[in-house]
């Protein structure tokens, strides 16, 4: 809410110091939250001369060529741009647009404001374009997500199909050994086999 | 002596109390089981506590009459939802089958109550993934900064934003233009859009891994789904009262409003609000229940989960309300601002003369000094109420109030991340219920093989449903989400809930049921359940019910379309439906609760055949015998 400045600079085709009449124009409304004074509206006056130098390549603008009237106290005025070779001829507002539009920038940094903040009626911004990525964010999250979610389902298929190949194996080999236990129990059922018990003192070593 | 109604063989359909001590010692059952007691109560509690908790309690409470609304809702909780809930526990663990299986031991005849869940637990789990859906696309969408929703479009000259954008706001462009690209009608599919199609993807995958494994994996993912939800909404809470205009918003909430208990509407929302919020009726409940050990105290379970989805709800809308009412204040703020904006332009003013304290007696002054300047001027009405007002449920909710409110809280891609998968843990573990109570009926009734493998039961499933769900993912998708919403979830989960109630109380017997109950947990249930079943609770949902269908006839069908073109743009146009929509109606509310009494009809036409074929057979034996 700091910089809740609004430049409303209005072009005027009138001449003189009536030159500076509405003549039905929109007015542009200067709002400034800090403090304007002489030294400010040189500032301005000066940066315009600028914009304009640049745009007419060729012509001195001078900060006398700027004239500005009917000031308030919202900082708002209008002014109108006479050409340095003869004073009591105006520039044309579409000449004054331009070179408004092509140095606004530049206008905006010297009093540390933006588009919004320092509005020219009848001169609208172009707005910046959205930053635009080169691949959506969306899909590299959802990239991520599928990919691990993938991952996990096959982890979790091969994992069972495994646990479901050695199922048949433990069988396989409780087969072997309920085998075996019934064969040793057939040897019990027989002749005793001494080797086997006498074995077992022996090998405590 | 209680009314009883007379069902022959029930003994040989269901296991004895000796059979069920035997197979609790020998752990001699193949069912699956839950690993320990909570994970099973987790996972009732992320059943019970849905999206639906965040975005309907709310505004019914706010709507119904603030904190008054707490009254009937907490007694219809305890008459209700308490009654129905530890029915559906206790029968699942007396009879140990999932909702199919159990309705065909207490009687063949009522088989259809367990296809009517399964039906209804399918429709109800295909829109609501698409609500999954949508929800990933914004969880997708929040790594960024600035948000997506944040800014419009610009136009081709780059001079202003597009005229949809800015005619309506930002996050309602993104909603209805860039996430779902909605045409104007229900009747223009418009093709599918690709990027909901690869989110419904992203939902059924999700789920199915979830879910591959039945509740072994399941069972785990609900420390998180079931958990998490909590620590967000904690955290919401904590912001949500630091932001400016948080306590306008619970007051708008909880101001009681004692005239409201008068009108019957609010005890009839009351109702269905827990009927739904409990899920019951979708199957889920017991089968999960099935899978505990025989003398789990299913009654501390009914009343555990009764207190803890009250207690989330109230929760949940204080939540909300925070942030509902920072937005508004936003909102106002903004909106005052731009008056005095006004103002200070057309009188040429300096800045700081006109504040939002003195902006009613400035005006008031110019209007005297100048009231043709003010006549001309164009200003916005700034109403806090209708603020607070506008928006607050269903999806309007999350995708437009929330959203709008994030983006202008500081760091808003952490708090839409944190916000986006709160909503996805709370509709991912409704979805286990619900998935549940399609695949064991599923299987139930051969329609699946039983000797398929559970990953491929969950696989086809989840796969089948993908498709079936493209339907959600044309441009026309939102409007037959919300006609799913309306139809498949309201009426048929009613009727099921009645029959069910019906079944256990006069054709199990409500003697019989109290004796499997002391056999599981050692003593009877007090009188206050036995009334519950037999009367109260059953009376509330007949009462409910036909209050429904009664004001649904008479209301004309219409739903709300996002029509640039129509006069009423931004604000939703309400357009009537077109006439082949009532037999889509009757296919989703009709056709589950037809089931009940079509297959008993069914099952009866069959059963006298078969016992006329029987007679002539024996005849005909008995003449050539002699």
């Amino acid at each position: 809410m700091l910089d809740k400045i609004l430049f409303l600079l209005c072009l005027a085709s009138a001449l003189a110091d009536e030159r500076c009449m509405p003549a039905g124009r929109d007015l542009m409304l200067l709002m400034l939250q800090y403090v304007w004074n002489e030294n400010e509206m040189f500032l301005f006056r000066a940066s315009l001369a600028f914009a304009m130098r640049n745009h007419m390549n060729g012509q001195q603008f001078e900060v006398s060529n700027i004239i500005v009237c009917n000031e308030t106290m919202r900082v708002s005025f209008w002014f109108i741009v006479t050409s340095p070779l003869d004073t009591s001829q105006l520039i044309d507002q579409e000449n004054v647009e331009a070179a408004i539009r092509q140095s606004r920038n530049r206008i905006n940094s010297a009093f540390l404001l933006t588009d919004k903040t320092l509005e020219f009626v009848d001169i609208l911004p172009t707005l910046a374009t959205l930053y635009t990525h080169p691949t959506p964010p969306w899909l590299i999250v959802f990239g991520v997500v599928m990919g691990a979610v993938s991952a996990g389902i096959i982890i979790m298929l091969v994992s069972s199909v495994v646990q479901k190949k050695r199922k048949p194996q433990d069988e396989d080999d409780d087969e072997e050994t309920r085998v075996k236990t019934v064969e040793n129990g057939d040897a019990h059922d027989g002749i005793h086999n001494m080797s086997f018990s006498e074995d077992e003192r022996f090998t405590k070593m | 002596m209680r009314l009883v109604l007379p069902n022959p063989g029930l003994e040989d359909r269901i296991f004895s109390h000796e059979d069920l001590e035997r197979m609790e010692k020998e752990e001699a059952e193949d069912r699956p089981k839950w690993d320990n007691k909570a994970q099973y109560i987790l996972t009732c509690v992320g059943f019970c506590i849905g999206i639906g908790n965040v975005w309907r309690f709310p505004y019914l409470c706010q709507s119904h009459g603030g904190g008054a609304f707490l009254i009937p809702y907490l007694i219809l909780l305890v008459l209700e939802g308490m009654p129905l809930l530890l029915l559906e526990f206790a029968i699942g663990q007396r009879l140990r089958k999932g909702s199919v299986g159990v309705w065909r031991a207490i009687s063949p005849y009522l088989t259809g109550v367990g296809i009517a869940s399964m039906l209804v637990s399918l429709l109800i789990g295909l829109y609501y993934n698409t609500l999954i859906a949508w929800i990933l696309w914004y969880f997708f969408n929040s790594f960024q900064d600035p948000l997506p929703w944040a800014q419009c479009p610009l136009n081709e000259n780059r001079t202003e934003f597009v005229s949809e954008c800015q005619r309506s706001t930002t996050v309602d462009y993104y909603f209805y233009r860039v996430t779902l690209n909605s045409s104007p009608s229900i009747a223009e599919s418009g093709g599918l859009q690709w990027q909901m199609v690869l989110c419904l993807l992203a939902a059924w995958t999700v789920i199915c891994i979830c879910y591959i494994r039945g509740i072994s994996t399941s069972g785990k993912a609900v420390y998180v789904t079931a958990i998490l939800p909590y620590i967000v909404l904690a955290i919401f809470l904590i912001r949500g009262l630091t932001l400016k205009g948080s306590l306008t918003g619970l007051k708008y909430l909880f101001t009681p409003d004692v005239d409201e208990l008068m009108n019957p509407q609010t005890w009839l929302d009351a109702g269905a609000q827990v009927f739904y919020a409990f899920s019951i009726a979708w199957g889920g409940l017991i089968s999960f229940s099935s899978y505990n050990p025989v003398h789990n105290n299913c009654m501390q379970d009914a009343v555990i989960l009764s207190v803890i989805t009250g207690l989330t709800s109230i929760y949940a809308a204080t939540v909300t309300y925070t942030i509902i009412g920072f937005r508004a204040t936003q909102k106002y703020e903004n909106c005052i601002s731009e008056n005095i904006m006004t103002l200070l332009n057309a009188f040429h003013l300096p800045e700081d003369s006109i504040t939002t304290s003195n902006y009613d007696t400035a005006l008031n002054h110019l209007n005297s000094s100048s009231p043709d300047i003010i006549l001309g001027l164009d200003f916005k009405t700034c109403d806090m109420q209708k603020l607070l007002s506008e928006g607050v449920e269903g999806t309007g909710l999350a995708f437009i109030v929330f959203t709008e409110a994030i983006i202008n809280m500081p760091g808003s891609p952490v708090w839409s991340v944190l916000f986006f998968i709160m909503l996805l843990c709370l509709g991912i573990s409704t979805l286990f219920g619900n998935i549940e109570g399609v695949v064991v009926p599923l299987r139930d009734l051969n329609v699946l093989p039983k000797k398929w493998p559970q990953e491929a039961l969950t696989g086809v499933t989840c796969a089948v449903a993908f498709v079936i769900t493209l339907l959600f993912a044309q441009h026309s998708g939102i409007y037959w989400v919300t006609l799913f919403d309306n139809f498949a979830g309201s009426v048929p989960l009613l009727t099921i809930g009645l029959f069910e109630m019906i079944a256990v109380a006069y054709i199990y017997g409500i003697d019989r049921f109290n004796e499997d109950i002391k056999f599981m947990i050692g003593h009877k249930p007090s009188i206050f359940w036995q009334i519950s079943w037999t009367f109260i609770s059953p009376i509330i949902i007949l009462v409910i019910l036909v209050f429904y269908v009664v004001t649904q006839a008479q209301k004309e069908l219409t739903y709300l379309v996002w029509d640039p073109d129509s006069d009423k743009f931004p604000s939703l146009a309400s357009v009537p439906y077109p006439s082949w929509i009532n037999a889509v109606i009757f296919l989703l509310a009709g056709v589950p609760s037809l089931t009940v009494p079509l297959y008993a009809l069914w099952r009866l036409v069959i059963v006298t055949c078969k016992k006329k074929k029987k007679r002539v057979k024996k005849s005909s034996n008995y003449l050539n015998f002699h």
